[in-house]
């Protein structure tokens, strides 16, 4: 670790609140969204898609569409040889898998409302709209199986030809596993002396809705095939095309332009990528489509969609001794790249940041008639989350005491990290006492206990609810051997190269592609310290495959800690090669060098040189050490050896107007540790927006099928994105407990917001009516929800 | 066809547009001002407000033809490039990391523009409500109002030289 030892002691940039260098391009529309494209002879597509979620294709007749004016051609699947590729599913996560073939197109048979049938070319994008409209397509309606509950039941079936709806069933047993006891001993003792709480909680369909419709662009021309999409994974989207259109993947080069949010929703590959890649081949020229919002919220895929049923079991003065979860999780009509494994990243966080000596999950993944589903900000870990957070609230009451000395008495202590949990996973830092006390003294806790105990002796109307979430989340995907281990169809390293130019600026390459995180702001800060030259000399570049030619792309809270530490590599191994390179131009010995704020300098004397002039000296090769070869650059491939495990205590104070139902939020507290932080103004950006995604779960949003399997809420107008005027401002801090796992010692901050506040909030609405009896409200907890549920008690009362 | 002219952004152009051709569409697809985003089909989110005669308006919800006539503002067209490459709200967005992804950004700047125009000093509440009508998913909006906040301090600053501004903690 030599490269380690010649570390500049001195930081300048780590921990600054460095304005964004993106935002020059994007607050004067600048940006080079993947719609914006134009290309000469560029081709505009248009889908028909399917209105019913379950039916036989009889006939095809574009012969009207073909004649509309400006189209080109239009095709259906049977115009399409395999080379059309297929959409696949990298994530199996049982040998037995029922895993339903997906072709870009449906062939003769559509599985949901919005699958593709056919295709429109046309010379603009108006044109092959106005087409699609003309092609008729003959239905022979089958019937639809919609939601879970009638699912599982396999009585109607979403691919016959399966035999089941049930595509895996996926378990994991502390008593099988060795890290604990048996789950059904624990139950049956607590039956007979202590408590058992037994719940069913629906995470509700959410769409992730990310602002920038999905766009792609092919060009054929040329050598290459060139491809931009806007997708979080270009690197994974090239593979794809190369492994299943035939295609070498030394000809396909894919581009991630300016890419406007993805919170999971763009880690796919989708049919229209591939469509617009066979077309393009096909036609001989560029080719575009960009989805309209509804056909995005119709089409592009799903997120959360579970039931989850619950049975913990504790001794009676309230500590946990087990934990049951058998879970049903919707996947839609597919199994999307990583959808069967959503559900299964939970396993290992159902134990959150508690002890339990026993605990059993069972992951049922269930086929439906319904909309894909995969990743959304969290995948898999907010639904656990929610589950343990909401059991420790139904604990502490069952128990009589306060939630959080419920949670105390439960969670891991910080002297005993690292700490390997029940579900296997051996978390290396963390300090819950220390966020939870920060967090009580910013939101004034006992005011607020005291402000509801005064409301609730008044018989307030108006009664306050205070919920509490005390998170943990794994993040930063991930160990490839874990992985592995998991049956995930990929690696889960990353990749950095660090060049330098003649005249001494820095260009960091990344295989991490950002779509709003901040990657050139915060990795330019992170090599500016390790190579001591101004932040403004260093550029990252990234999100193009002939750039960044290696790399796993950004999800899961993986960029900093993967990709950064990749970075870290990278910069160091860059001075580990200029160290005998500088000794050689200022004639000393290689042992006598010292490097301090971006400068080589003999010991013991005032000679030196900057980085920038060495690579001056470098790039001219006039005099370099006999065997050197003249560059400096260099690049480092890291892959972590376990997970980083963020967490925090999130507190939130909803007030609930017991007459009419309609629930507000009064204030929101958090403190996060997601240990040491390199740019406070970004991290402060992430925690808010995921707060906000939580808590839209928690109280607005819905994905909402009719029986027939029509998405309902398939606009903006149904599917409701909280607006700034149904949310308020927060207050957020943070602890430091730096991760031991990477040498930055960060940890992923992108889902911890989303992953801790659902739970938050709900717990907060019904500890506000708790006393009238109220112990659930389902999300999202609509008025007319909190008032069924309160109109209900007191009729029962 | 139809004979429209305007001016975009300090530019006179006339051109033929079909009749149900809408002001977005223009003004990306005929006029290359992709800096103004499409983000959805149902005029909710916002991401295309521009100014049409200096108020702001959701450029999917009008007709290019009318805007026959009519000065249109851009995000491309915000800034005064004379005096300063930024205008005072896109600094005060850049300067409170107002935006993530920045998809919505130009709207959002541009009805920020028109309610400070409207209010000049807003309080929170006239903010977030000011701003309902644009759809971020990434910042929560908090630091959007931030960003709003501080423009408004600046923005009077401007007006007033010796006026007090209170600085506003962008976290």
């Amino acid at each position: 670790m030599t490269a380690v030892d010649a570390r500049p002691e001195q930081t300048n940039e780590i921990g600054r609140d460095r304005r964004r260098k993106e935002d020059a391009r994007l607050i004067t529309g600048r940006t080079r969204w993947t719609d914006n494209i134009n290309l000469p002879g560029m081709l505009h597509l248009a889908m028909v898609r399917s209105p019913f979620a379950h039916a036989r294709i009889t006939g095809i007749d574009t012969s009207a569409a073909e004649d509309s004016e400006g189209v080109v051609t239009v095709l259906a699947a049977k115009d399409f040889d395999e080379s059309l590729g297929v959409c696949i599913n990298a994530w199996p996560i049982t040998p037995d898998q029922k895993t339903p073939a997906h072709p870009p197109i449906a062939i003769d048979r559509v599985t949901f409302a919005g699958e593709i049938v056919a295709i429109v070319a046309a010379r603009s994008a108006a044109a092959a709209r106005d087409a699609a409209e003309l092609v008729e397509v003959d239905y022979e309606e089958l019937p639809a199986v919609v939601s879970l509950e009638e699912a599982v039941k396999d009585e109607v079936l979403a691919h016959p030809d399966l035999g089941t709806n049930k595509s895996a069933l996926w378990v994991f047993d502390s008593a099988q596993a060795g890290t604990g006891g048996n789950v059904d001993e624990a139950i049956a003792s607590a039956k007979s002396d202590g408590i058992v709480i037994e719940r069913t909680y629906r995470q509700q369909r959410l769409i992730p809705a990310f602002m920038e419709p999905r766009s792609v662009v092919c060009d054929p021309t040329g050598e290459q095939i060139t491809v931009w999409s806007a997708t979080q994974i270009p690197h994974i989207l090239r593979f794809a095309f190369a492994a299943t259109t035939g295609v070498p993947e030394s000809k396909i080069r894919v581009i991630a332009p300016d890419v406007g949010g993805g919170f999971g929703g763009k880690l796919q590959q989708t049919p229209e990528e591939m469509i617009v890649f066979a077309m393009a081949r096909r036609l001989g020229k560029p080719v575009k489509y960009t989805e309209t919002r509804s056909e995005s919220l119709l089409s592009a895929h799903h997120g959360r969609d579970q039931i989850q049923k619950l049975t913990l079991s504790a001794t009676k003065d309230g500590q946990v001794t087990g934990l049951k979860v058998e879970l049903d999780a919707n996947l839609g009509a597919y199994v999307a790249i990583v959808g069967g494994g959503v559900p299964v990243l939970g396993a290992f966080m159902f134990n959150a940041i508690y002890k339990f000596p026993a605990y059993q999950f069972n992951c049922q993944t269930v086929l439906t008639n319904t909309t894909w589903t995969d990743a959304y900000r969290g995948a898999g870990r907010p639904e656990a989350t929610y589950a343990i957070e909401r059991l420790m609230d139904e604990l502490a009451a069952e128990v009589g005491v306060d939630p959080l000395e419920i949670r105390e008495k439960n969670w891991i202590k910080h002297e005993e990290f690292p700490f390997t949990t029940i579900a296997g996973l051996t978390y290396d830092s963390g300090n819950y006492e220390a966020a939870t006390a920060k967090a009580k003294e910013m939101f004034g806790y006992d005011a607020l206990r005291a402000e509801q105990a005064e409301r609730r002796a008044n018989n307030d109307p108006v009664q306050l609810g205070i919920g509490i979430s005390t998170f943990t989340e794994m993040c930063g995907l991930a160990p490839s051997r874990v992985l592995g281990s998991l049956d995930y169809g990929a690696g889960g390293w990353e990749h950095a190269q660090v060049r330098l130019t003649p005249t001494g600026k820095v260009e960091v390459i990344t295989g991490a592609s950002a779509h709003g995180q901040g990657h050139e702001t915060a990795f330019s800060q992170i090599v500016a310290d390790r190579l001591g030259v101004p932040f403004e000399d260093v550029e990252v570049l990234h999100g193009d495959t002939q750039i960044a030619a290696k790399g796993y792309d950004t999800y899961g809270s993986r960029s900093l800690v993967v990709g950064g530490e990749a970075l870290v590599r990278a910069a160091d191994k860059v001075l580990e090669k200029a160290k005998p390179i500088a000794a050689h131009l200022l004639e000393a010995s290689v042992d006598d060098m010292e490097f301090t704020g971006g400068r080589w300098t003999v010991r013991g004397t005032d000679q030196g040189m900057s980085i920038g002039e060495l690579s001056t000296a470098v790039f001219a090769a006039h005099n370099l050490p006999d065997g050197v070869e003249a560059n400096l650059d260099s690049e480092a491939t890291f892959d972590p050896e376990n997970f980083n495990f963020p967490h925090g205590t999130h507190l939130c104070a909803m007030e609930v107007d017991t007459e009419t139902g309609q629930v507000k939020m009064r204030k929101y507290v958090c403190c996060d540790d997601i240990g040491n932080i390199i740019n406070p103004l970004i991290v402060a950006g992430q925690v808010h927006g995921g707060l906000v995604q939580g808590i839209a779960q928690a109280l607005w949003e819905d994905a909402v099928y009719d029986d027939a399997g029509t998405l309902v809420s398939g606009s903006f107008v149904d599917y409701l994105l909280p607006t700034a005027a149904d949310t308020i401002s927060f207050e957020i801090d943070h602890t430091t407990s730096p991760a031991t796992t990477n040498t930055l010692g960060t940890k992923g901050v992108g889902e911890a917001g989303t992953i801790a506040s659902t739970p938050a909030v709900v717990n907060a609405v019904v500890d506000a009516i708790r006393p009238l009896g109220i112990n659930d409200i389902e999300m999202p907890c609509t008025p007319e929800r909190v008032w069924r549920a309160i109109n209900s008690a007191q009729k029962g009362a | 066809m139809a004979r429209i002219s305007m001016r975009v952004d300090g530019m006179k152009v006339t051109d033929d547009v079909e009749p149900r051709t809408l002001l977005v569409q223009y003004l990306r697809e005929g006029l290359g001002k992709t800096g103004t985003v499409i983000g959805c089909d149902t005029s909710n989110c916002g991401a295309c407000t521009v100014h049409l005669d200096g108020d702001s308006v959701k450029s999917c919800n009008v007709l290019a033809v009318q805007a026959d006539g009519c000065e249109v503002t851009t995000i491309e067209g915000l800034a005064d490039t004379v005096e300063s490459d930024l205008h005072p709200v896109q600094e005060a967005f850049r300067e409170c990391h107002g935006l993530q992804c920045g998809f919505c950004t130009p709207g959002m700047i541009m009805q920020s523009v028109d309610l400070l125009k409207r209010n000049p000093q807003p309080s929170e509440e006239e903010i977030r409500e000011g701003i309902e009508g644009n759809l971020c998913r990434c910042t929560g909006y908090h630091n959007i109002v931030r960003a709003v906040q501080y423009a408004s301090g600046h923005l009077a600053t401007a007006a007033n030289p010796r006026g007090a501004t209170e600085e506003v903690d962008a976290l």
